[in-house]
């Protein structure tokens, strides 16, 4: 399985981010060899339709599966019809996330956990 | 400064915009009790083109006579013709549009209906719907024109109203659009292409940093600019320094008082019930109606 995990910076010791289309970067990890390279998010400073954006560049990489801290409505509608599936962490670096996958310790979610702009922090609107 | 006046433009001025910057500073008080004067010895309409929250309604309670949807132009993508090849979602500004190997999705919250993706679809894939956004109700209160938009709510599309609302602009009254607080696009929309504008602030430093906004904005749009003070016994004098230094002119200076506050809370113009307000507003209808011949006259100048 490859999986995106949004994350804060570019190594597997990096924070894994609490936000999906916000987030500054994804490391993509084949879980099956554990390879794995960081892709920048081009889309998170868009000023509406971040995850959306998101959603598309992660399944044009043929990510089977994202990791994260939330996800929007929008997001989610995306994802869903780009056939990924979406499993929320609790936090943590990369690597003890994707290891809470593996293990099968993460809920796969069908739904939105934060309604939409909630990634914009204090600029929600 | 000079650029207020020496700008392009119709060569009669009645189409006057109300707006601020600040918002609470008394565009709606200003422009209602206005037209309610001036109404008296001219043919004048009111345009309440805020229409995320029209309120102009509540002081004038207008017989609305006539409704009309305002709708804006979503893409529907036939998945038959379909070959997602992406290139809707790559030209769309708004993100509104998601291309996969599989599928095409639409996010219609998120379009503003300009209709690139339809441009560049090369297989015909895309059409357009109508999806309505807001409406136009048009109506009178006693001998004023009236007209409002209201945005539907939980869109954001508030330009498209705007827009819509100006065409119903009658240029041959003297016409007041109050406008938005701010300086975004529903108040770009709404100010732009009118004939000038009245920019009711009050002397705080709110009041100022805000007003400064506007008056940027109105420079790009070069749309001739005065100023109203409202609540002009509080603050300080920066911002009449301010007008000063800019050439802005101050057509009126209105007292605060809590009679205003009262009738406004009550939804009661004040030349309803004061005498004193109503000589006030009078001497301000005045002082617009001589600013915006001068307007006139510098601009037949040109």
């Amino acid at each position: 399985m490859v999986i995106a995990v949004s994350s804060d910076g570019p190594t597997m010791e990096s924070p894994a981010c609490p936000r999906f289309g916000r987030a500054p970067s994804f490391l993509i990890v084949d879980t099956d060899t554990g390879k794995h390279t960081c892709l920048a998010n081009s889309s998170a400073m868009e000023s509406g339709g971040a995850g959306i954006q998101t959603a598309q560049m992660l399944a044009a990489q043929g990510v089977n599966a994202v990791v994260t801290g939330n996800v929007g409505p929008n997001a989610v509608r995306a994802l869903q019809a780009a056939g990924v599936r979406i499993y929320l962490s609790p936090g943590g670096s990369v690597k003890e996330v994707t290891d809470l996958y593996t293990q099968g310790k993460l809920t796969e979610v069908q739904g939105p956990s934060v309604p939409s702009h909630s990634g914009l922090g204090w600029r929600r609107i | 400064m000079a650029t207020h006046l020496s700008v392009p433009g119709r060569q009669v001025t009645t189409v006057l915009s109300v707006a601020s910057g600040k918002g609470g500073t008394g565009k709606t008080t200003v422009a209602v009790n206005l037209a309610i004067v001036m109404s008296e010895t001219m043919a004048v309409q009111l345009v309440d083109a805020d229409v995320e929250e029209p309120n102009a309604h509540i002081f004038l309670k207008p017989t609305l006579t006539s409704s009309e949807t305002v709708s804006v132009s979503v893409p529907e993508i036939d998945e038959a013709l379909c070959t997602h090849c992406g290139k809707c979602s790559e030209a769309c500004a708004f993100n509104a549009i998601m291309t996969t190997a599989k599928t095409a999705l639409v996010f219609e919250e998120l379009c503003h209906g300009c209709g690139t993706c339809r441009l560049v679809c090369p297989s015909g894939a895309i059409r357009e719907r109508q999806r309505p956004v807001g409406a136009v109700e048009a109506g009178h209160s006693r001998d004023i024109s009236f007209v409002q938009g209201r945005l539907k709510p939980g869109e954001v599309l508030a330009p498209a109203v705007v827009r819509a609302v100006k065409r119903q602009v009658d240029k041959d009254s003297l016409v007041f659009i109050d406008c938005s607080p701010g300086t975004s696009c529903p108040v770009v929309q709404a100010v732009r292409k009118t004939d000038a504008c009245l920019l009711v602030t009050e002397p705080t430093p709110f009041g100022l940093h805000d007003l400064k906004l506007a008056v940027e904005m109105l420079e790009k749009l070069q749309v001739p600019a005065a100023v109203i003070l409202n609540r002009a016994d509080v603050g300080d004098g920066r911002l009449e320094a301010y007008c000063q230094e800019q050439g802005l002119p101050v057509l009126g200076r209105l007292p605060f008082s809590r009679q205003v506050a009262t009738s406004y809370a009550r939804g009661v113009p004040i030349v309803d019930e004061s005498q004193t307000w109503r000589d006030i507003y009078q001497n301000l209808a005045a002082s617009v109606s001589g600013w915006a011949t001068r307007v006139s006259r510098l601009r037949r100048q040109d």
